[in-house]
C-alpha cells in the first residue's frame, strides 16, 4: 500500500480532518457500561487492548484437508462476528488472525508458535485432523495457550490447554450401536474403516461394546486413505450378510465406497444390511451425491435439519453469510461453539488469562447452541446428546432418534488405559 | 472360512470376485495407458498425470451441469459427449504444457520430474480456486448406476462393465494408432533412434507434442470414466498416481503390452488378496511382490530390446 501515497494536498487535509474526528466517533460507539481495565483482565501479556482482543483461527485452507476445514473456518468467523455485534467479550471487540495450516502437520505447529509468541492471541480456534492436533499440542502446552478443537475424534486425550467441542468416540459410537440393537434388532456387525487412528480406535470401542452385549462382529477391515476400489470388500459383505455395516471411511474413499455399493445393487433403503456411519456428514454427502447414500444412518450430535429455534437461527445466519447452497455438518456446528464457549469462560472468569479460563471452563453451559444444549465437563469435553439421522436423497439427514440424556464424555474408556 | 456356505453361494461369490478383479484391471489399464505412452515413448515422467485425469473429471462435471440445465431431455447420453470433451480439453492442455514447459527439459529427466510435479500443484490449486475445495458430486444418468441381476447373488455393476468397455476400446485404439498407422511408425522411430528419425525427415518436435497430448487426452478420458466410481475433488488425482506408476514401471517402461500384462497381474493379485486378507495387508503384499520382482528384473516385466 505504501506506493499509493499520492494525495493531493486538499485530499490530505480532508483525511486529516477525518482522522481527527475518529476518537470522538469511537467514544460514541463504545458501549455504555465501562469495560474493566486492561491491566486487570490481562495479566500475562496477551494481545488485549482497551477495546480489542486478538484470537487465532488455524485451519487448512489449502491442501487435501481444505475440503473439510473450510466449513469450520466459516463457522468460527460467523460466531466471532455475532459476538462482536452483541458487544464483544468483556467490552472488547474480537479481532482474528487467520493462519493456514496447509494440510501439513509441522506447519500447524509452526503457525501455532507464531500465533502464541508473536501475535499473543488469547485463544486459538483450529485444527481438524488428530494428526494436526497432536502436532500442535506440545506447543500449546509449552506456551500455555487455549485451543478450541471442533472435530469428533478418537478420544484417549485430555489436555489442560484444549477444549474439545466435538464428540469423543464413545459418545458417538455407544449410542449408535445401542440404537441399532434396540430399534433395528441388529445381531451381527461388519466394521469397515480407513486405515488410521480414528477408525481403528472407533472400531475397537465398537467391538468391545458389541461383544459385551453378546453380539457378533463378523468382519473388521481397513483400507488405505484414498483407496478407490471396494469391490472385493463389497463381495465379502455380501457373503457374510451382516445386519449392520458400521462404516468410518473418510475423504475421497467415501465417494468410491458408496457409489460402488450402489452399483453393486445394494439398496440402503431396504436396510439389509443397514449402514451406520460415523464419518459422513452433510458436507461429505455433497461430494458423494445424495442419491448414492439414500437410506444410510449416521450417528452424530448434530444434523442441519435439527428442529429447534437455536438451530433455525444458526442455519439462517450461516446461509445469509455464505450463500443459500451451503450445508452444515456436525463439525461445522462444533466449530461454531468454540468462540461462544471461550467468550463465556472469559466472562465467568472476568479475565483473559489462560489459567483463569481453564479454571472457569468446567460447568459452563451454552443454552443457545444450535445442537440444543451443551455443558463443559471436568475433562474438557462436552456433554452432548447423540442423534441418529437417516440420509435423504436431497443430501440432508432426517433425525430419527435422539438420546434422552446428555452423553457423558469418556475420553479414556475401559479397556484402553 | 467357506465351511458355512452352500456351493451355489460360493460359486456366485467367486464369479463376482472375478468380475471385481477384471474391473480393477480395466481401471488400471485406463489409468496407466496415458502415462505409459508419455513415459514409455518420450521418457518423460509426468507427475501431473493425476491432475490431467481430474481435469477430465471436472469436464464431465461441467458437461453434466450443462445438460441438466439446458438439455435435460438428453441427459441420459451426456456421458459420451463428456468423454469426448474430456479427451479434447486434457489433450489441448497437454499440447500447451509440452510447448511451454516440457520440450525445454527433454534432456533433463530429473528436471521434468520436478517441473511436472510443480505443475500438478499448480493445477490442484487452480481446481481449488475455480471449483472450491470441496469435492463435487457428478450426477450420473440412471441407466449407469444399476446392476444386472444375473442371479440372486450375482449382480454385475453397469458402471464396472462400462469402464471395462472404455478400457478395451482405448487399448485397442492405442494399439491401432501405435502399431498400424503411419503416425505410430513415426513415434516408434523417434523412440528407437531420434537423430536417425530426424535425418529421414520426421518432424520429431511435432511427434513429441502429439504424443504428449495423446497421453494427456487419454488421462482425461480415464478421469471422466472414474467419476462413476471415485471422487472428483482438487486432490483426487493423487489417489491414482501411485498405482499408475506402479503399473507402468512394473510392466516395463517402454512396452505398452507390458503395461497391460502388469495391470492384469497386479489387479488380480490385489483383488484376490483383498478378499482373503484385509485391505491394507493386501496392498502391502502386492507392493512387496512388485518390489521383489523388480529387484530380480529391474527393467520390468516386458523390456523392449533396443540398442542404446
Amino acid at each position: 500500500m505504501k506506493q499509493r501515497n499520492h494525495h493531493t494536498p486538499a485530499r490530505g487535509r480532508r483525511l486529516l480532518a477525518g482522522l481527527a474526528a475518529l476518537p470522538a466517533l469511537m467514544a460514541l460507539a463504545s458501549p455504555v457500561t465501562a469495560a474493566p481495565a486492561t491491566a486487570e483482565v490481562n495479566t500475562t501479556g496477551l494481545a488485549v487492548t482497551d477495546d480489542t482482543v486478538k484470537v487465532g483461527i488455524l485451519h487448512s485452507i489449502t491442501g487435501t484437508m481444505a475440503i473439510s476445514e473450510i466449513g469450520s473456518v466459516q463457522a468460527e468467523k460467523l460466531a466471532i462476528k455475532q459476538i462482536n455485534e452483541s458487544g464483544g467479550v468483556l467490552g472488547r471487540q474480537i479481532e482474528y488472525v487467520q493462519e493456514d495450516g496447509a494440510s501439513d502437520w509441522p506447519t500447524f505447529a509452526e503457525k501455532t508458535r507464531k500465533l502464541l509468541r508473536q501475535d499473543k492471541v488469547a485463544a486459538i480456534f483450529g485444527c481438524w485432523t488428530s494428526a494436526s492436533r497432536k502436532a500442535v499440542l506440545p506447543v500449546m502446552e509449552q506456551f500455555n495457550g487455549m485451543l478450541y478443537y471442533p472435530t469428533f475424534y478418537e478420544g484417549l486425550e485430555q489436555s489442560p490447554n484444549v477444549i474439545y467441542t466435538g464428540q469423543e468416540a464413545t459418545q458417538q459410537i455407544l449410542a449408535g450401536i445401542d440404537w441399532a440393537v434396540k430399534e433395528k434388532g441388529a445381531k451381527t456387525f461388519y466394521l469397515l474403516g480407513s486405515d488410521y487412528i480414528w477408525p481403528r480406535t472407533s472400531n475397537k470401542i465398537a467391538r468391545i461394546h458389541i461383544e459385551k452385549k453378546g453380539l457378533k462382529v463378523v468382519g473388521e477391515e481397513y483400507y488405505p486413505l484414498g483407496h478407490t476400489q471396494f469391490n472385493s470388500v463389497i463381495n465379502k459383505i455380501k457373503l457374510r450378510k451382516p445386519d449392520v455395516i458400521f462404516a468410518s471411511v473418510v475423504g475421497g474413499s467415501n465417494v468410491a465406497f458408496y457409489k460402488q455399493m450402489k452399483a453393486a445393487g445394494v439398496d440402503f433403503t431396504k436396510e439389509s444390511p443397514l449402514l451406520l456411519t460415523i464419518s459422513v456428514t452433510e458436507d461429505e454427502i455433497r461430494g458423494i451425491g445424495g442419491e448414492n447414500v439414500d437410506g444410510i444412518y449416521a450417528s452424530m450430535k448434530y444434523f442441519q435439519s435439527l428442529d429447534n429455534a437455536n438451530n433455525q437461527e444458526f442455519v439462517a445466519a450461516f446461509k445469509d453469510a455464505y450463500g443459500d447452497d451451503m450445508v452444515i455438518g456436525d463439525v461445522t456446528q462444533a466449530a461454531y461453539l468454540g468462540p461462544w464457549l471461550w467468550k463465556m469462560a472469559v466472562e465467568k472468569a472476568g479475565s483473559f488469562d489462560i489459567d483463569k479460563i481453564r479454571e472457569a471452563s468446567p460447568g459452563i453451559e451454552f443454552k443457545k447452541a444450535p445442537e440444543g444444549y451443551v455443558r463443559i465437563h471436568e475433562n474438557h469435553h462436552l456433554w452432548s446428546k447423540t442423534r441418529i439421522g437417516r440420509a435423504q436423497p436431497n443430501g440432508q439427514y432426517e433425525v430419527v432418534y435422539e438420546t434422552k440424556e446428555l452423553m457423558e464424555p469418556d475420553p479414556f474408556p475401559e479397556g484402553y488405559k | 472360512m467357506f465351511a458355512d456356505y452352500s456351493s451355489t453361494e460360493l460359486l456366485s461369490i467367486f464369479a463376482m470376485q472375478g468380475f471385481a478383479g477384471l474391473s480393477l484391471f480395466s481401471v488400471f489399464v485406463l489409468m496407466a495407458m496415458g502415462l505409459a505412452i508419455i513415459f514409455g515413448q518420450m521418457g518423460v515422467i509426468n507427475m501431473a498425470h493425476g491432475e490431467f485425469m481430474i481435469l477430465g473429471a471436472y469436464t464431465t462435471y461441467l458437461t453434466s451441469q450443462f445438460f441438466q440445465t439446458y438439455m435435460p431431455g438428453l441427459f441420459a447420453g451426456y456421458f459420451f459427449v463428456a468423454m469426448v470433451l474430456a479427451f479434447l480439453i486434457s489433450g489441448a492442455l497437454g499440447a500447451f504444457v509440452e510447448w511451454a514447459m516440457v520440450r525445454h527439459l527433454y534432456r533433463r529427466p530429473l528436471d521434468t520430474l520436478l517441473a511436472t510435479w510443480g505443475l500438478s500443484l499448480i493445477m490442484q490449486q487452480a481446481y481449488r480456486s475455480i471449483f472450491g475445495a470441496r469435492e463435487v458430486g457428478v450426477e450420473l444418468p440412471d441407466w449407469m448406476m444399476g446392476a444386472f441381476q444375473v442371479s440372486d447373488l450375482v449382480q454385475l455393476p453397469v458402471n464396472g462393465l462400462f469402464v471395462m468397455i472404455i478400457a478395451l476400446s482405448i487399448a485397442l485404439a492405442v494399439y491401432l494408432l501405435m502399431f498400424r498407422s503411419g503416425w505410430g511408425r513415426k513415434v516408434r522411430a523417434v523412440v528407437q533412434n531420434r537423430p536417425m528419425a530426424e535425418a529421414v525427415g520426421i518432424n520429431t518436435a511435432g511427434v513429441d507434442r502429439a504424443t504428449f497430448a495423446l497421453g494427456c487426452g487419454i488421462a482425461g478420458v480415464a478421469g471422466s470414466a472414474f467419476t462413476m466410481i471415485g471422487s472428483t475433488g482438487p486432490s483426487s488425482g493423487q489417489a491414482y498416481i501411485v498405482d499408475t506408476f506402479l503399473v507402468v514401471v512394473f510392466g516395463g517402461a517402454q512396452s505398452l503390452i507390458g503395461t497391460i500384462v502388469s495391470a492384469f497381474s497386479i489387479s488380480q493379485a490385489q483383488s484376490t488378496m483383498e478378499f482373503f486378507l484385509s485391505g491394507s495387508m493386501a496392498k502391502v503384499l502386492t507392493l512387496l511382490t512388485v518390489v521383489i520382482i523388480l529387484m530380480l528384473r529391474p527393467e520390468g516385466l516386458m523390456a523392449l530390446k533396443i540398442r542404446r
